[in-house]
């Protein structure tokens, strides 16, 4: 153990708090990662002023307006492991898909007062703008995950967080698929693991929420999915959530664009 | 464990009503009764304890990447084929913890996991999965490096196999000569028969172990009928093979058309998901995960099913060595059908139709072949 404990910070951009509160979540762990760390700067847990330099930045949200664009230099520049956690942070989050409209008209709809509006034009990752050491991905991130994560950074090892498909955590589990068993469509085999499979293992069809895995053939799942039933609408809708700006989502969104 | 080659031995007839006393028995002399059941809308591997959580009058329709429970006619207890779970999940389990390490002040304690012995009964073996067994069992008890958590859990499983009474619609162990009739490898080894309005069971014992058991059932002699009637039910499951495969020359075809462009054909369908490889009843590969806690005073490492579909696993310094997905499916299919004889002495695949009926997207190792093969001259 290090003789002084480490910094963490807990920064917040265009999100929902949901990956946050994971962290406080965390029941059983929280005292022992509150042993283990100097929880520093997290506004959603504790006060505390932002100062100085952080070992470890958790970061959430996604960049929407030059304000954040400016502030996320800062962090960065005070950080030197900076983990984005959540679909917002490591994509762009559902927000994102404003980057497929028209703001300004969004924005006319939606306030009464338009002119007190300042935004950007797109949701953007964290990785758009700075240097992005480890990702966590979800939405919300997985808890277990977090957990694996501040330890693996404790002890120095590379975190466990394979990027292999949720069909895999499915069958470890014992699953019985959905796909195949019920004719459910099912992203699991595009998406990335973490979650446990939680959704097929309540007899649910992966909506996706850990974004793109490694080498995703979303090309062939759609066909599948079209197979089973699914009209062009609904596949792109099934490619339009949290994870709508990453690119192999994004390029499957846009293949069922007509 | 079982000890004999093929079931020699006199055959007897055990009728349906009596047959809860083989579980009866099975548990009496501390068995963990496995066996298949019905859940999810699939017909699994589970824990059972009595005849009732059997699938009775269930049966299955199987092909590429779909599946459906269907009701017979009849009561069948064993009237469908193999499902999505293998009996690897007990014998290999998923995760298998391997160390732990403490570290209290200076002093550093590490401990093996210990191997936990467990007595299974695996009731209701398919000819196909005893096959499957004989081949993991290749892998994991053989040599220096045998497995102690395998064997632990392999030692002392009693086996009661079951001829197939129906073929599954991707079913080819006919083409791998692994089935449908049981030959070996069992303790206790069933024909289920319903001909003439009967329903009862033909056994026979192929080790010690099953002829003790046998010796507690209540039976009667088989006659010559009945062992028409057996004959006749594995005839006919043999006759209506769901998929088929030439496996003489499978071997060497692979391995000469190594660029085929079949293989980049496959890799635009196959989604590397890595279904197959889990549910493939001889497919062994794990990956090794570390862990740390929080206080930084214990550490832990475990294994658990990995696949070569992952690009983890081809993992070297700088990168993955099968970064594509065509390279990807084609180490699958060559070392399930090609280099497994170089590594094991036999095929690894026995036919069983898992990987095609549980693949999403319908990819058939049977097609495949026959594809590759078409284009050479005959
Ligand atoms: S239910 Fe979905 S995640 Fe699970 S194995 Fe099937 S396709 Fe993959
Ligand atoms: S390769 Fe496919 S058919 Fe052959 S044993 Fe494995 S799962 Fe069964
Ligand atoms: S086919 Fe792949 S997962 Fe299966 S045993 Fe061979 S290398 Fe391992
Ligand atoms: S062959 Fe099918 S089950 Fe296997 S990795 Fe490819 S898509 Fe998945």
């Amino acid at each position: 153990m290090p003789a002084q404990k480490p910094r963490l910070a807990v920064w917040k951009f265009a999100s929902c708090d949901g990956c946050q509160l994971t962290l406080l979540d965390c029941e059983d762990h929280l005292l022992a990662v509150a042993g283990a760390v100097d929880v520093a700067y997290f506004p959603e847990a504790t006060r505390g002023e932002i100062s100085g330099r952080y070992d470890v930045s958790l970061v959430e949200g996604s960049i929407t307006t030059t304000h954040d664009a400016a502030r996320i230099q800062d962090v960065r520049a005070r950080s030197n492991i900076l983990v984005t956690i959540g679909a917002c942070a490591t994509a762009g989050g559902i927000q994102a898909l404003r980057n497929f409209a028209n703001v300004k008209e969004y924005i006319s709809i939606v306030y009464a007062r338009p002119d007190y509006i300042s935004t950007l034009a797109t949701s953007t990752p964290i990785a758009a703008h700075v240097k992005v050491d480890y990702e966590l991905r979800g939405c919300p991130i997985d808890k277990r995950q977090l957990i694996e994560l501040i330890s693996a950074l404790l002890a120095g090892r590379k975190p466990v967080t394979p990027a292999h498909s949720v069909c895999l955590q499915c069958k470890l589990k014992g699953n019985v698929c959905v796909m195949v068993a019920h004719g459910k469509p099912c992203l699991g085999p595009v998406t990335h693991a973490g979650c446990g499979a939680l959704c097929p293992s309540y007899d649910r069809g992966c909506y996706g929420c850990f974004g793109p895995k490694e080498t995703p053939n979303t090309v062939s799942l759609s066909r599948q999915m079209a197979h089973l039933g699914m009209d062009e609408k609904n596949i792109k809708r099934v490619f339009s959530t949290f994870n709508v700006n990453a690119e192999e989502f994004r390029a499957e969104r846009q293949r069922h664009d007509s | 464990m079982t000890t004999d080659g093929a079931g020699s031995g006199p055959t007897a007839i055990i009728e349906r009503r009596d047959l809860q006393a083989l579980f009866d028995v099975l548990l009496q002399r501390g068995y963990r009764v496995v066996g298949p059941t019905r859940r999810d809308e699939a017909i699994v591997y589970d824990d059972i304890a009595v005849i009732d959580q059997l699938p009775a009058g269930w049966t299955d329709e199987q092909e590429g990447g779909r599946y459906r429970l269907k009701r017979r006619e009849d009561a069948a207890l064993f009237g469908y084929a193999v499902g999505p779970h293998s009996w690897k999940k007990f014998l290999h389990a998923p995760i298998q913890q391997l160390w732990r390490a403490r570290r209290e002040g200076d002093k550093t304690t590490v401990e093996h996991e210990p191997p936990r012995p467990e007595r299974f009964a695996l009731v209701g073996v398919r000819a196909c999965e005893l096959h499957a067994i004989a081949i993991q069992d290749k892998v994991f008890l053989n040599g220096e490096h045998a497995d102690p958590h395998y064997r632990a859990r392999r030692n002392d499983a009693f086996i009661v196999s079951v001829n197939c009474g129906k073929a599954g619609g991707t079913c080819f162990c006919v083409s791998m000569n692994t089935g449908p009739k049981v030959a070996g490898g069992f303790d206790l080894n069933l024909t289920e028969l319903l001909d003439g309005g009967q329903h009862r069971f033909l056994i026979e014992a192929g080790s010690d172990a099953g002829r003790e058991v046998l010796d507690q059932l209540p039976k009667r002699p088989a006659t010559s009928q009945d062992a028409k009637a057996a004959d006749a039910v594995i005839a006919a499951t043999a006759s209506s093979m769901g998929r088929s495969m030439k496996s003489d020359d499978v071997h060497q075809l692979l391995l000469r058309n190594l660029d085929h462009v079949r293989w980049n054909n496959v890799a635009e369908r196959c989604l590397a998901c890595s279904n197959c490889t889990m549910v493939c009843p001889t497919c062994f590969c794990t990956s090794v995960e570390e862990a740390s806690d929080l206080t930084g005073t214990e550490s832990s490492r475990s294994r658990r099913w990995d696949s070569c579909f992952t690009m983890d696993y081809s993992y070297v310094h700088g990168g993955s060595v099968r970064s594509t997905t065509r390279s990807r499916y084609r180490q699958w299919m060559t070392h399930k059908l090609s280099t497994w004889h170089d590594q094991f002495g036999t095929s690894g695949c026995v036919g069983c139709g898992r990987c095609i009926t549980w693949c999403p997207v319908g990819i058939d190792i049977t097609e495949e072949v026959a594809a590759i093969r078409s284009s050479e001259p005959h």
